[in-house]
């Protein structure tokens, strides 16, 4: 503000003229804490992920440890249950809280892993695709659309049960499989931040390529970036699921909660609670991703939503 | 000559996050039949508002409310949505700023013309087809029964507009509201458009609230003139009388900002009022153009300003006893 | 307009010679297809003769042409496990899948666009906090697992519907919902949101302006512009669904190819598996040519490039 203007806000407050607005990042952080689904999201995601970090403490048993004769023990608000296994067993034996809780470890890892794969693959392919335009951007799109038409799943499920299905594989395989969203959202956010002029500044003032996509572009990507991956942390939570459950994914005796779901489902119409109970655990982390991503995004572009 | 439009203490309010915008506040004016009022005025002054209330066309955070409002000697207020829908396009007609955005780009020219007469009269296709041919070659568009099969984007903006100005002919309206209608176009066009707009008015006899912070429309358009200021009406009288003497600090500001070549010297620095317009939230008292005003006493910010009668049809909102000589 | 279709018909050839090339390369580079058909317990010798056999040992371009070539003709290749024409056991396959595919649509638009609608015009009250909550809701539950509880909840407990199999109408009911509840919260939202910018936009200001009633408002003007991008979404999700076909027919056990594919991946038939893995591709690139041409059929202004 100059001189001038300021003088003027002051006369304009001495005659009882004048409104306080408070500053954008003010705003950010007010909308936040008002947005029931960031904060419910955000706090999903904290309580899994200190579940996730603090397993061996939480959990009142081994995850992998059998004990044929405590087979299908019921849950503790069922007949015949108690506080010793409180969800029950299955039909290994094995404590199934201590896996729902060691279950949060796969997930989130594999979720993450997977991401920050498809991120970095999707991004750079949205940044040149968006910036260069032309033949690039032609190419870039040649290419998602090619990888949209492929059945994501059965791709994903073929190649793992061709190669071994293991936690490493099915990271790499989804991780260079849904790099699209990434992709897409990227290049069309490029393609708005291209003509900006403090783009064109930075390129009369003689700035390198490198240096602007990093320094000009990529700040001004990082809500829209944000935003797309939380959401596809919960796409390759859901997709690692699914290809457990499929017995294409992580293998057992490790506790996925999409492989638990599986191995409950020849006993779902005498213990359905095998079925309900991973399936709550995956339910409530997705929604509070999904509900994180769309907070963020809310909060961060409020022009969408009224 | 009979009244067209009779407004009374117009009040709209917008709802807006930080509070409650007093957007217009206790507007009065009138229009008669074959006249061209004009509302004059700065961007965000409360002149658009202003119409959208005339037509119960607010967004949904306004509200308006009226001492009175009437409309060829009926009153608008308390009217329901469908009341207003049989005035709207039918006796009254709206004409706006943006041409390139404020016509359907799914429907041809044809049908978007001809859907409020089918619908106001009642009539057939063929009937509705030939007004529209009739008013595009009103409006001054060449091969207009060709035209009618065209899309918006297949037009450039001024034949939109003279297209948006037949379409407010379509139903033989008494009265008009032209909202920035060449702000938006070269300016080669505008002159044309007004021109055509002054035409169509004294041949239909329709009265004309043109809407415009452009001063030189003015002088072309008007007849009378209402200055307004945030959301208040300032200064009103014949567009002569504004023009050679101006009354209020507002309006000799506006004019002062004018450059009249043969007035101004070369190298002269151009007038410009000081400050920036108030935003009209909370409790507000006294004159709001008392923080630019060089005229400006401890009076002028204690009381309601009110308009003070200077002469038929003729008034100003100033208590400085310098203005009022 | 000639020029668009020839254009985007051009385009989809591309992609779809791409997508095979892509398809071919996944499959045959993630193992040794000898040793799948041959079986894991084969000595070396009958995986060299199963190699030379079947051209295994070729280049793998020269593999690829030679099997694309075939493909284009109509010949997919034979089944081992089936001993029969490949293209034959996908012919009989296919028309559950589509079926399904086809009705998980139906279901979806049905639900979301009077949701999607309903919630523009009535922003923030109960309308939209419903149609918000079934969207969140519908993204955040696993397939599979909705599946399996729909399951539990109509055909164990109430004996209502059938579990599994695919021979009557009454088996699609549960394999649609589970199906179609996915793609409900991307339509809604994109209806909810195309509905509020076209309300806000001025030439349905012009329309109000004109006296036009809200039911004509709303139908004629506001829903015609807003719903050209759910048709786009619409054939895009439908080659989404048919290729999720994989998870929702194995819970439900229905005779589709996807149930196929995943009974082949297991028995390591690869032919049937690139096959499926083609066939699913191609009918979601005519699915997004379909909805280009559809898109310029809807919108002028694209009509005229």
């Amino acid at each position: 503000m100059n001189r001038e203007e300021s003088t003027t806000n002051e006369k304009l407050s001495e005659l009882g003229l004048k409104v306080e607005y408070p500053t954008p990042n003010q705003i950010m952080f007010r909308s936040m804490l008002g947005h029931k689904g960031f904060l419910v999201g955000a706090t999903v995601l904290i309580i899994v992920v200190l579940m996730a970090v603090l397993a061996p403490v939480l959990a009142p048993h081994d995850p992998y440890e059998q004990n044929l004769s405590m087979r299908m023990i019921p849950t503790f608000w069922q007949e015949n249950g108690s506080w010793e296994y409180p969800l029950g067993t299955d039909n290994m034996g094995r404590d199934y809280l201590s896996r729902i809780i060691y279950g949060s470890r796969v997930s989130l890892l594999i979720g993450f892993l997977v991401m920050i794969i498809a991120a970095s693959i999707g991004t750079t392919l949205g940044l040149l695709a968006g910036y260069f335009g032309g033949r690039v951007d032609m190419v870039v799109s040649f290419l998602i659309t090619v990888r949209l038409a492929l059945p994501a799943v059965l791709v994903a499920v073929a190649v793992v049960a061709l190669i071994g299905g293991s936690t490493k594989v099915v990271i790499m395989v989804l991780g260079f499989l849904i790099w699209d969203r990434f992709a897409v959202v990227i290049r069309a956010s490029t393609q708005q931040i291209r003509p900006m002029e403090y783009v064109a500044a930075a390129k009369a003032a003689g700035c390198s390529t490198r240096r602007i996509l990093i320094a000009e572009v990529m700040p001004n990507l990082m809500n829209n970036l944000i935003v797309v991956m939380t959401l596809e942390v919960a796409r390759a939570i859901l997709l690692e699921a699914a290809l457990s459950f499929l017995g294409m994914g992580v293998q057992p005796p490790t506790p996925s909660w999409g492989l638990m779901i599986s191995e409950a489902k020849e006993f779902m119409l005498f213990e359905p609670h095998l079925i309900t109970i991973p399936g709550i655990a995956l339910f409530v982390l997705l929604l509070g991703m999904n509900l994180l991503g769309d907070g963020i995004r809310d909060v961060t572009a409020p022009e969408g939503r009224s | 000559m009979k009244k067209v439009l009779e407004v009374v203490g117009l009040t709209v309010d917008l709802e807006l996050p930080a509070g409650t915008l007093q957007a217009v506040q206790n507007v009065s004016f009138s229009v008669e039949q074959g006249e061209t009022l004009s509302l004059v005025g700065e961007s965000g002054c409360g002149k658009s508002l202003t119409a959208l209330a005339i037509m119960n066309l607010l967004p949904p955070s306004g509200h308006f409310s009226a001492a009175k409002m009437e409309f060829m000697g009926e009153s608008l207020l308390g009217v329901n949505e469908s009341g207003m829908s049989r005035v709207r396009g039918n006796k009254m007609a709206m004409i706006f700023q943006e041409p390139m955005t404020s016509l359907n780009p799914c429907y041809t020219i044809g049908n978007q013309l001809e859907e409020a007469y089918l619908q106001h009269r009642h009539a057939p296709d063929r009937e509705a087809r030939d007004r529209a041919v009739y008013l595009l070659e009103k409006v001054g568009i060449t091969a207009a029964a060709s035209r009618l099969n065209q899309y918006p984007h297949q037009l450039s903006g001024g034949l939109r507009q003279r297209v948006m100005i037949a379409m407010g002919l379509m139903c033989g309206p008494a009265l008009i509201i032209a909202d920035e209608p060449t702000t938006a176009l070269d300016v080669t066009i505008q002159a044309q458009i007004l021109a055509l707009l002054h035409a169509l008015q004294k041949e239909f006899n329709m009265g004309l609230i043109l809407i415009t912070h452009d001063l030189g429309v003015v002088a072309r358009m008007a007849d009378r003139v209402a200055v307004m200021y945030c959301g208040q009406v300032v200064e009103t009288g014949l567009a002569a009388e504004i023009f050679n003497n101006p009354k209020h600090p507002y309006t000799r500001g506006l004019m002062d900002c004018i450059p009249v070549p043969g007035k101004v010297e070369p190298g002269q620095k151009l007038g410009s009022i000081p400050g920036i317009v108030p935003t009209p939230i909370g409790n507000l008292h006294g004159c709001l153009f008392r923080n630019r005003c060089q005229y400006f006493q401890p009076k002028c910010a204690a009381e309601n300003i009110p308009l003070i009668e200077q002469g038929p049809g003729r008034a100003v909102r100033c208590i400085s006893e310098q203005i009022n000589t | 307009m000639i020029i668009y279709i020839v254009k985007r018909m051009g385009l989809a050839l591309a992609v779809a010679v791409a997508v095979s090339m892509v398809s071919f390369m996944l499959i045959r580079m993630s193992g040794d297809p000898a040793i799948a058909l041959a079986g894991e317990n084969a000595s070396s010798e009958e995986i060299e003769h199963v190699r030379k056999q079947y051209g295994f040992d070729r280049p793998l371009v020269v593999q690829y042409l030679d099997w694309g070539m075939k493909a284009a003709r109509g010949d997919l290749g034979e089944s081992p496990y089936f001993h029969l024409p490949v293209k034959q056991i996908l012919g009989d396959r296919i028309g559950v899948t589509l079926k399904l595919g086809a009705c998980a649509l139906i279901f979806a638009l049905v639900i979301s666009i009077p949701m999607g609608v309903l919630a523009a015009i009535r922003p923030n009250t109960w309308w939209d906090r419903t149609a918000l909550g079934i969207s969140v809701v519908g993204q955040a539950m696993p397939s599979f697992w909705f599946g399996l509880i729909l399951i539990i909840i109509f055909a164990v407990h109430f004996r209502v519907l059938p579990v599994s199999g695919s021979d009557s109408w009454k088996h699609y009911i549960l394999p649609t919902i589970t199906l179609g509840y996915y793609a409900t919260p991307a339509f809604m939202r994109l209806l909810r949101s195309g509905m509020m910018e076209v309300l806000a936009s001025d030439y349905i200001r012009t329309a109000r302006a004109k006296g036009l009633r809200w039911p004509k408002v709303l139908f004629k003007h506001a829903l015609r512009n807003a719903v050209i991008p759910v048709v786009s979404l619409a054939a895009v999700q439908l080659g989404f669904m048919l290729g999720g076909s994989i998870v929702v027919e194995s819970v439900f056990a229905l005779h589709g190819i996807g149930y196929l594919a995943w009974e082949s991946i297991g028995r390591s038939d690869l032919p049937v598996v690139q096959a499926i893995v083609l066939l699913l591709s191609m009918i979601y690139v005519f699915l997004t040519f379909l909805s280009d041409i559809l898109n310029a059929a809807l919108d002028p202004r694209i009509r005229m490039m």
